[in-house]
């Protein structure tokens, strides 16, 4: 018999199931995988170095575009690297109203996970039913901030504007919809925002269930998850993963518990954990993390509902005053300026704040010369690390087990590439 | 495995479950939006196409503070100034570049007067880049067609800001 090379195939960077422009060299045996290599860098959009010729806050919509399934926890990893270089306190209920948005984008990012993931694998069905949520979810990013995706909500020393009185509603019968239908849209939009927030936190474990009863025991899914791309807790560790990739293989890591911010120390939730860290496995983690999100926003309603206040600090050199005072007093005025076109500097000096991110340990390292710019801003993206273990996890599986892999390592190429 | 396991393989029960999750969805009523003819529902805060407003006797808001040139993230917005006639401070150029921009909203924030706002308008196009380059002049029209509504939201969303 003749001898038989191996076989080089290119995977991407255009395939629905590369989740973005990933593009990735597989070395083949047959149909076995004998390496993948990862290639890189067709998203750069060089946010790092863009940072260095902006002041502060001018940088802050460009977080929301790393990793653009989860917004509001890239700019709380910001936001919070500013605070700690500045010493500044952040109102208690602008920490709720953190926490609340971030546990809301844990849910937007795993409902994104889940149906993109179960339709790489062939499931069509869970996708559909995981957008309609988003949809809810979305439309309090907007209510909340003005945009539905990229936020820009979050500043140092809080939030821009406390959580709105009144939902958005459907207006106007048309030819598909008469009023009473209207009126049905409606009925959880009567209330406040948090009314409806907390209208989905009980309409949401059920609509887990169905994700469950879809997927969970169903033969096709495990047999294309079960035992696919394991990852050794010895391992996870050695290749810094973190996340749900992380506790997917058994090891209880989560920066919410290991070292809390803003108010998750108050707050009660737990911390599912895998067994044979496989993608089976880190499912299930992501399936019950979304039941303890909602867990956690529903105790952020309760604590915001009974306690109002301001939601930014009070100290005009870090954050802009009220427009009414703006428009009044000189001295709001000249803030407001200064603001707006210098912006404040940070001490000299150098700090890392990080959060735990949808997809693990997303944190930002600031080096400040004492200008109004960084002098250096580096960003540790979950994602880089997931991605480099790509190799080690799909080695030995068959080329349609690839697919799997990527969908369960939940790469957003915004946040890679950067 | 015992018999009740293979007896739950073989009468498919994990699957029938699934289809009766959908099956339920196929009989239930519909919610979607029909977009063009249905809107889905939109904040006051929303973040569109940008427009310049007016005071009510017809004179532009803008002063040419160039505040909002200088806080754009993007550096979308090219603005030059000169003094009127009349002798008060006027933009001569205000260009908003649509394919710069990154509707973060900041323009609006630092605008001491509330000349350039966001507004809802989410549906336009160009047909080519010049189409995309909002000058005065077009902000001016967009902010003159809808001020009912750019004001109404203002006026709504005034106590949070």
């Amino acid at each position: 018999m003749s001898e038989i090379r191996n076989y080089t195939l290119n995977f991407g960077p255009q395939h629905p199931a590369a989740h973005g422009v990933l593009r990735l060299v597989l070395e083949m045996d047959g149909e076995i995988i004998e390496r993948a290599d990862p290639h890189i860098g067709l998203l750069h959009r060089a946010t790092e170095k863009l940072a260095e010729s902006k002041h502060y806050i001018q940088s802050l919509p460009y977080m929301d575009r790393l990793d653009y399934v989860s917004m509001m926890c890239n700019e709380h990893a910001y936001v919070m690297t500013i605070e700690k270089m500045l010493g500044l306190q952040v109102p208690v209920r602008a920490q709720y109203i953190r926490v609340m948005f971030d546990e809301i984008t844990r849910v937007l990012n795993h409902l994104m996970w889940l149906g993109a993931h179960a339709l790489d694998v062939g499931a069509m069905t869970v996708f559909l039913y995981a957008f309609r949520e988003r949809e809810d979810l979305m439309d309090c990013y907007e209510a909340v901030s003005g945009a539905r995706l990229h936020a820009a909500y979050y500043r140092p020393g809080g939030v821009y504007r406390d959580l709105p009185a009144q939902m958005p509603k459907f207006k106007g019968a048309s030819k598909w919809h008469d009023e009473s239908e209207i009126a049905a849209l409606n009925e959880n939009r009567q209330g406040s925002l948090l009314d409806f927030i907390e209208d989905f936190t009980n309409r949401f474990p059920g609509y887990i269930d169905e994700y469950e009863t879809l997927l969970t025991d169903n033969r096709i899914w495990k047999q294309r998850l079960v035992n696919i791309g394991i990852m050794s807790p010895e391992r996870a560790l050695q290749m810094g993963l973190t996340g749900p990739m992380l506790r997917g293989s058994g090891i209880a890591w989560d920066l919410r518990k290991k070292q809390p911010y803003a108010v998750y120390d108050q707050l009660d939730f737990d911390i599912p954990i895998g067994t044979n860290g496989d993608s089976y496995d880190r499912y299930l983690v992501r399936i019950e993390e979304l039941r303890q999100s909602n867990r956690l926003i529903r105790q952020c309603v309760d604590w915001l509902r009974q306690n109002p206040g301001p939601v930014i600090a009070a100290d005009h050199k870090v954050t802009p005053p009220p427009r009414t005072e703006m428009k009044e007093g000189m001295e709001s005025l000249i803030h407001h300026f200064k603001l707006a076109s210098e912006g404040f500097s940070l001490p000299a000096g150098e700090a890392y704040a990080a959060v735990e991110h949808p997809k693990g340990e997303f944190g930002i390292y600031m080096v400040s010369d004492g200008a109004n710019k960084p002098y250096r801003m580096k960003i540790r993206a979950p994602g880089f690390a997931h991605l480099a273990s790509l190799n080690e996890m799909v080695r030995g599986h068959m080329l349609a087990d690839v697919v799997a892999v990527i969908g369960t390592q939940d790469i957003v190429f915004g946040e890679i590439d950067r | 495995m015992n018999l009740f396991s293979i007896l739950k393989s073989l009468t498919l029960k994990e699957l029938r479950g699934g289809l009766a999750v959908t099956g339920r969805y196929l009989f239930r009523k519909k919610f979607t939006v029909q977009y063009p003819e249905e809107r889905a529902p939109m904040s006051p805060r929303f973040r569109g196409l940008h427009a310049q407003r007016r005071y009510p006797n017809g004179e532009e808001r803008c002063i040419a503070c160039k505040l909002c040139e200088v806080v754009c993230p993007a550096m979308a917005i090219t603005i030059e100034s000169a003094q009127r006639e009349d002798g008060t401070r006027r933009t001569t150029r205000y260009d908003i570049d649509l394919t710069k921009c990154i509707f973060c909203g900041f323009c609006e924030e630092a605008c001491p007067v509330d000349a350039i706002v966001e507004t809802r308008i989410y549906e336009y196009h160009g047909e080519c880049r010049d189409d995309l380059l909002m000058t005065k002049e077009k902000l001016l029209a967009v902010g003159d067609k809808y001020e009912a509504q750019i004001a109404a939201d203002r006026t709504a969303d005034a106590p949070y800001r």
